[in-house]
């Protein structure tokens, strides 16, 4: 990375950023770990791995496009109840769930899409926080279709490729959440190391100055405001296919915030902040939860604060920075 | 056939009375300092178990207690102003958001660890319960006490904003930051005091609040999605719009959930959104 200087052609630039590095091999390799070492906890790893996807998604608006959203939510939410709801209603099949959970919260990502794009600052958190809310309320009112406060029950999911059967256990969940986590993890990746993804981060620098630049800031908003409402729907339909039931919390403003404090926590703005956060997240939550759990939220609390104030890039940028001057200081030895 | 509705409007003018005390603090300070405060409804929340815990701890009457509702919230925000938001006025909104939420979540797990997740019962005192019949039409008493303590506070504030000298610096700040600094204003001495002032209404208004909608450790995130509200529709810095769109939102959310209960809060979310996307700096913004 430190190779390419700031002269190289463009290409070269987004080729030297897409390499595989080793550590991301050993991460992947690793994400398999669990069936052999935890073998007791799979259903939570694959908790950590929808997640994940859930963070990546909002990592893309908030982390290289600067939509600060307080209602990601609602396109979990949407993934979630369509997913669950078609189960439901006859058809379990899991990857069509999956896809359809996708498109729903893609149509409704496209129309808010319209909307986000057109504001900034105060307006725009207000208005993501609205919507989200909106969303939720309609959710508990709509009980004939969603349960209510009660939840979706009688979600019947099918066995995947009609072979592989949604055990106790979680095997099956881990590795279908594992798998749709790194396929789309691939996809983001590709997205986020392409020329569109670069004007992104122009975008989030300087909204104003990118137009004069060629780059559409709203247009470019627009996509990856859809694209992220379709990542945050395949999450919220891999939860209700994972769990098969489906609560009225997936839409609640806890859960956006829970996110946005994950990928804070990882580092926004890095492909693998989020998946970090959630693994650190997910990990302590289940562990601190069996002492205290009302107190859970003064811990968060704290960790946000400290996180703000002395790491405002998360773990990974803080692990960054220490290697970066790290390898400076052995540069002028 | 007209008493019910003129109820409905009074009960959500009373609403909309404390939501405007819970509130007006915050958009002053965020028209001053472009800062997003997410925890003032914390500083609200600790005023009302100031006034809490000495009526019931050590059995000072309801009024006695207020004055300490306020200053409880001024003193401690001013700490937090001085030690932890001052660092964070140049930086990035999402910043301001996570430290503020930070607050928030600290707030609530501290008071349920000392007051734990119940409702706080308090004993009003006897000449602000029950009921006067006006007209025919009977009042609630606590709900006309807090209409009268909350014109009587509007009153002051835009008094205090509009003709003394601290209140034209004040305003001065809220247009143009960097001029006042230039024309040799203390900024950052009138933002602290404006902050303390601001936080210490929030208490005032957590502790009337307590009769009205009761106190539990979720107040401080209950309430601030309604003062987030009346701050972005009514426009930042601006008392006036303040005072407008927290009765707005108190009637319409006290005659939706009078009239058409299935809704819910659905309503004034559905108020708020579109009135945004009308007026993204909101109705008496001017930016």
């Amino acid at each position: 990375m430190s190779t390419v200087s700031p002269v190289a052609s463009p290409h070269a630039y987004l080729q030297a950023q897409a390499r595989w590095q080793p550590a991301e091999i050993v991460f992947w390799l690793a994400t398999l770990l669990p069936f052999w070492l935890f073998p007791d906890y799979l259903v939570l790893a694959s908790q950590i791995a929808i997640t994940a996807l859930f963070a990546l998604s909002l990592d893309l608006i908030l982390g290289y496009a600067g939509i600060v959203s307080l209602g990601h939510a609602a396109f979990f939410g949407l993934g979630a109840y369509t997913a669950g709801l078609v189960a439901k209603h006859g058809w379990g099949e899991p990857i069509s769930g999956l896809l359809l959970g996708a498109l729903v919260a893609g149509i409704v990502g496209y129309g808010a899409s319209f909307i986000v794009s057109r504001f900034r600052h105060l307006a725009l958190i207000m208005i993501t926080l609205g919507m989200g809310l909106l969303l939720h309320e309609a959710a508990n009112s709509a009980s004939w279709l969603t349960g209510g406060a009660d939840g979706l029950q009688g979600v019947k999911i099918w066995p995947i490729f009609n072979t592989f059967r949604f055990d106790l256990y979680g095997y099956t969940a881990y590795t279908y959440s594992l798998v749709v986590l790194f396929l789309v993890f691939l996809l983001t990746r590709r997205i986020i190391n392409s020329p569109f993804g670069l004007s992104l981060r122009g975008i989030r620098e300087n909204s104003v100055r990118m137009p004069a630049l060629g780059a559409p800031s709203r247009a470019h908003l627009r996509k990856i405001y859809t694209i992220s409402a379709v990542i945050a729907g395949v999450a919220g339909a891999l939860l209700a296919q994972a769990t098969e039931t489906v609560s009225l919390e997936v839409l609640g403003f806890q859960r956006s915030a829970d996110v946005l404090v994950i990928l804070i926590l990882g580092g926004a703005g890095r492909l693998y902040g989020g998946l970090i956060g959630a693994i650190i997240f997910m990990v302590a939550r289940d562990q601190f939860s069996g002492i205290a759990p009302q107190y859970w939220y003064f811990w968060i609390g704290l960790l946000l604060i400290g996180v703000v104030m002395f790491l405002p890039n998360g773990i990974l940028g803080g692990i960054a920075k220490l290697t970066a001057s790290r390898r400076e200081r052995r540069g002028s030895a | 056939m007209i008493g019910p509705v003129i109820g409905v409007l009074f009960d959500g003018f009373a609403y909309g009375m404390l939501l405007f005390l819970l509130s007006v603090g915050l958009s002053v300070t965020l028209g001053m300092m472009n800062f997003v405060n997410l925890a003032h409804c914390a500083f609200a929340m600790l005023g009302g178990y100031v006034t809490v815990t000495l009526m019931n701890q050590f059995k000072w009457p309801f009024f006695a207690t207020l004055p300490f509702a306020f200053l409880a919230a001024a003193l401690i925000s001013v700490v937090f102003e001085r030690v932890l938001y001052r660092r964070l006025y140049r930086a990035s909104d999402l910043d301001q958001v996570l430290l503020t939420i930070g607050l928030a979540f600290v707030s609530v797990a501290v008071a349920a660890y000392l007051y734990g997740t119940i409702q706080q019962p308090v004993q009003m005192p006897s000449y602000l319960r029950g009921s006067v019949t006006i007209f025919g039409l009977s009042f609630g008493v606590y709900r006309l006490f807090l209409v009268g303590v909350s014109l009587a506070i509007t009153l002051l504030l835009i008094g205090a904003l509009e003709y003394t000298r601290f209140g034209a610096q004040v305003r001065a700040a809220v247009d143009n930051q960097r001029m006042a600094r230039g024309l040799g204003i203390n900024v950052d001495g009138a933002f602290a005091f404006t902050f303390a002032l601001g936080s210490g209404l929030a208490g005032l208004g957590g502790a009337l609040a307590i009769e009205i909608v009761g106190l539990d450790p979720s107040f401080a995130f209950t309430y601030l999605i309604y003062v987030l509200i009346v701050v972005s529709v009514g426009g930042l810095g601006s008392i006036a719009g303040s005072f407008a769109a927290a009765t707005l939102i108190g009637i319409s959310d006290v005659a939706g959930k009078y009239y058409v209960p299935e809704l819910g809060a659905f309503l004034i979310y559905l108020v708020m959104v579109v009135l945004l996307m009308w007026r993204p700096a909101g109705l008496f913004g001017r930016r």
